[in-house]
């Protein structure tokens, strides 16, 4: 997983005319330009679809004996614009447009996609992905029928109604902020990007179904110089919502972050090299979950046998007071989704319940195997791509301790509470997350900052060597993206204030 | 093969953005034929196919600039979202180094043949790409009790790109891609360590699956029984295939944005000393069939060949035209193509016999490198080696330093180059690293 700077889907610069915003639109296809209100009819107008064609699609995509389909169609606008050198001199923006057919036999998945949604193109691909399967099968007609699902996507004013003349603004605000909070100050970039999917959906069980999906992102970095010294920091926030998340407090967070952040670096030096008792700072430290336990968790790695925690459903991996749940319906948070990319409701699954482990990640394909209802975790970067299990925002609940008695109990340990990226490996559990700022703890006192260190642990060692949870959970809201079998997804992590007894620390010897 | 109407259709996006008010333009058009599948218990898992085709245009209007993509390829459409990109790009603020490279350092339509494309890619028949997957987890059956899956993967790839530019630069290339993968997971005694292997080349006829499964198999179980081992400073051997990943972070301080943006350790180096004697570094775009050879660059320079570091000496910079207006450089190339190492005379496993004590390192997990600083710290695993032989797997240590001093701790460089890769890195030794552990 990393927290990207300049992500594939951050791609573009805001387009805009006369004050209105004018993302190209397929008037030339005969669409109309959707909007978060805009009901089924709408979406199946916009591609240019009805449900008579998706029927004939669908039949075809079974007739080699497929026992499951589904078709994706998507329509995503990107768009972004940045601040370098004082200067909003720069933008991006795309469209990608196209829809996928997906068939499952048992286990096994047929795929291929258009990005031309014509009746003879949406055909030609179902041929492919139907040969997943090898038999001569007749099926029904299929009755599709709209599903409905709840909206957490919470705003005023869509981003599709904003122009690039009202984003710029915020990009100088946000630089003269940051330089503003210290001389050392030497270079600022600040990116504001939105994304706004359109996505319908329909399956051979008779679901039809869309969403409108906003994303919104914020970045800020800066390079402060001192003497011969430099160092950099920065800070971000997403939020799957419109315009109105944008506000003066959320610069002035950001600002404050970046330039204290840096600052901070040319004070911090290096650890001692090895294990020790880890305190993870509430928020951001959920990249522990993410990497630890999260992604082991999801049912492919489980179903194939291939992860740590493949025979540990129902037994004891933490102590009692570790609850640790994945979560699609958080409003506005990042990774929160209305409804799965395989027609799916979102929930908020719990994957350790006082210490126990009580669910797997599952999409629909792994939900099967185990005789298990989906979880609501089928998600897919694009209709390039077929559905597999991932997180959405991965969490812990509160536990009975406080952030000063967890500090006051480290002897000889650190304290960490901004991260850039993590890795882990299924299998062999060792996962890792990177440090960019901490702390050392000496007698139970946080004394002197530390920067740029590796930790590494075991997945089910480090959940059994959580020591001690506190009260004050918080969400992450920066641009946390999760990648996994070349597939990037948006997601959002949290914790609160907690002890892990011991992680191996990037340091030096002697 | 050249499809006449796609490089027209790149002609006419320029004119229409010329004709609308832009200054200048440049325009890709980019399409990729793909095929993947993988192979589980001799069955299909997954098979996927696709085409797809999107324009991309940069556009420099009244000196502003911006840049933008689209998969809407009929003509209506795109001339209203050029228009639309074009009225967008005024509300920029003007940025004094936003122009088209010069034309005299662009492409000029050299014909030699790098030899990336395979013209029989459309006749390949999909039973046979079957069979080669199925062939690379066939020849793991029955190869040992501890095996839990074993995935064989198959993937190709018809890439076709048009350019044209308004200073007058037009370029073509086509390029083809096999690929045949194999991931293991295997059952130690509390984990289930898992490894892969791949096999790829530009052409059918060279495509072998033989091996591929059992190498990830037998790395896999290797695996087995590693431990941590105390904190120390020791000697680590990088083995070929993984010495990419601590090597980027060399690369990527010497791209012109990082050194404008203040972001690179290495700013200012030019002709100086930054690593061992022993570190000598080409990058040849013109290798025949190599994964990234190339005739001219994203901007539409024309491709040189350039020594990057030449006995630990820094000779170039990867300067793209833009950042090179802004620093006042010569533009080099903003990214490399080929990179070749300048070989020692042993491989790894003579580079281990050569080891007092230390970690031979054959994977990374996670980890980060600041390029302003040079700062690193990475998860490694691999084998505990003593007096020059290898005692034991380990896994969850990090290694943690400084790239201005690790690339001068460099003491020995193999003659195992990956032939098969962009970056062709041999295994590497390096003295007195600090390891995280116990």
């Amino acid at each position: 997983m990393n927290e990207l700077t300049r992500r594939d889907f951050i791609r573009k610069g805001s387009i805009s005319m006369a004050g209105m915003a004018i993302l190209p639109s397929f008037l030339s296809m005969g669409c109309n330009q959707l909007t978060e209100q805009s009901g089924l009819d709408e979406y199946l107008a916009h591609f240019n679809v009805d449900k008579e064609m998706l029927q004939k699609v669908m039949k075809l995509a079974l007739s080699r004996g497929g026992d499951y389909c589904d078709l994706f169609f998507e329509h995503s606008l990107s768009n972004s614009v940045s601040l370098q050198d004082k200067e909003v001199n720069r933008a991006y923006s795309s469209i990608d447009f196209g829809m996928g057919v997906r068939v499952l036999k048992g286990d096994q998945t047929g795929y291929a996609y258009t990005e031309d949604v014509s009746l003879e193109a949406m055909l030609k691909v179902a041929k492919t992905a139907a040969s997943i399967a090898n038999e001569t099968k007749k099926y029904p007609s299929i009755d599709l029928t709209e599903k409905t699902h709840p909206n957490y996507y919470k705003f005023q004013t869509s981003w599709e109604k904003i122009s690039i003349e009202q984003k710029i603004p915020y990009l100088k605000k946000l630089n003269d902020k940051v330089f503003a909070l210290d001389k050392r100050v030497d270079k600022v970039q600040v990116s504001l990007s939105d994304e706004t999917t359109y996505m319908l959906f329909a399956n051979s069980e008779g679901i039809i179904t869309y969403d409108y999906r906003p994303v919104f992102s914020l970045s800020s970095s800066c390079v402060l110089i001192d003497g011969d010294k430099k160092e950099d920091f920065r800070s971000s926030r997403s939020f799957r919502s419109g315009y109105d998340v944008l506000n003066e407090n959320m610069l002035d967070e950001m600002a404050k972050e970046a330039v204290e952040g840096a600052k901070r670096q040319f004070k911090a030096g290096k650890p001692k090299a090895g294990e020790m008792p880890v305190v993870l700072a509430a928020g951001s430290s959920g990249i522990l979950l993410h990497e630890a336990i999260g992604h082991a968790f999801e049912a492919d790695f489980n179903r194939k046998k291939t992860s740590i925690f493949s025979d540990k459903m129902g037994k004891n991996v933490a102590k009692d007071f570790v609850t640790i749940v994945d979560d699609g319906t958080n409003p506005n948070v990042r990774g929160s989704i209305n409804i799965d990319d395989e027609g799916v409701d979102v929930q908020k699954t719990n994957l350790v319940e006082n210490g126990i482990l009580t669910s797997y990640i599952h999409d629909r394909i792994s939900a099967k195997h185990y005789k298990v209802a989906p979880t609501g975790n089928g998600r897919r970067e694009s209709f390039r791509h077929n559905p597999v299990p991932r997180m959405r925002n991965t969490y812990m609940e509160n536990g009975p301790h406080t952030k000063e008695e967890i500090i006051s109990s480290v002897k000889d340990g650190i304290f960490v509470d901004n991260f850039t990226n993590g890795e882990v490996q299924i299998g062999a559990g060792d996962f890792t997350f990177y440090v960019k700022s901490g702390y050392i703890i000496e007698n139970g006192k946080i004394t002197k900052p530390i920067k740029d260190i590796n930790l590494i642990g075991n997945g089910p060692e480090a959940l059994g060597e959580i020591e001690m949870v506190a009260n004050d959970f918080a969400m992450d809201n920066g641009t946390w993206t999760c990648g996994k079998s070349g597939q990037s997804v948006p997601v959002s992590l949290g914790l609160p204030t907690i002890k892990v007894g011991k992680l191996t620390v990037g340091g030096v010897n002697g | 093969m050249k499809n006449k109407e796609k490089m027209e259709l790149a002609h006419w996006a320029v004119e229409i953005a010329l004709k609308n008010g832009a200054k200048e333009a440049s325009v890709s058009i980019d399409e990729a034929i793909q095929s993947e599948i993988e192979i589980r218990e001799q069955k299909l898992e997954k098979i996927q196919e696709s085409i797809e085709s999107g324009l991309y245009i940069k556009l420099f209007v009244e000196g502003k600039y911006s840049s933008h993509s689209t998969n809407r390829l009929n003509k209506n459409e795109l001339e209203r979202f050029i228009k639309e990109a074009i009225l967008g790009t005024k509300y920029l603020a003007e940025d004094k180094d936003r122009s088209l490279p010069d034309y005299g350092i662009c492409y000029h339509g050299d014909k030699r043949d790098l030899k990336l494309y395979d013209s029989s890619y459309d006749q390949v028949d999909p039973q046979d790409k079957i069979a080669l997957a199925k062939a690379v987890e066939a020849e793991t059956m029955g190869m040992d009790d501890r095996i839990i899956t074993v995935s064989g993967s198959y993937g190709d790839v018809l890439y076709r790109s048009y350019k044209v530019m308004s200073n007058g630069m037009e370029g073509f290339n086509e390029a083809t891609s096999y690929y045949v993968s194999a991931g293991a997971s295997v059952k130690g005694k509390d984990s289930r360590p898992s490894s892969g292997h791949f096999m790829s080349s530009r052409f059918w006829k060279e495509m072998n699956a033989e091996g591929v499964g059992k190498i990830a198999v037998e790395r896999a179980l290797e695996k087995i029984g590693a431990k941590k081992i105390k904190s120390a400073k020791m000697d680590m051997l990088i083995e070929n295939r993984s010495v990419g990943r601590v090597f980027y972070s060399l690369l990527a301080p010497l791209y012109g944005y990082n050194i404008q943006q203040k972001r690179s350790f290495l700013e200012g180096k030019i002709g100086q000393k930054i690593a061992s004697d022993l570190l000598t570094i080409t990058d040849n775009p013109f290798i025949e069939s190599g994964r990234n050879s190339r005739l001219y660059d994203g901007e539409g320079l024309a491709a040189k060949k350039m020594s990057v570091i030449e006995n630990g000496v820094l000779k170039s910079y990867y300067i793209s035209d833009y950042y090179g207006k802004k620093l006042e450089m010569q533009p080099t190339t903003g990214y490399p193509s080929n990179l070749l190492f300048k070989l020692g005379d042993k491989d790894r496993n003579a580079l281990v016999k050569s080891m007092k004590e230390g970690i031979l390192v054959t994977g990374f997990n996670g980890g980060n490198s600041n390029s302003a600083t040079g700062d690193f710290s990475v998860g490694v695993e691999g084998f505990y080696v003593k007096n020059g032989i290898i005692q034991h797997p380990v896994s969850g240590m990090n290694i943690t330093g400084n790239h201005k001093e690790l690339w001068n701790q460099l003491v020995a460089v193999g003659n195992d180059p990956l032939t098969d890769r962009s970056w062709q890195t041999p295994s590497l030794l390096f003295e007195g690293i600090d390891f995280s552990g116990l």
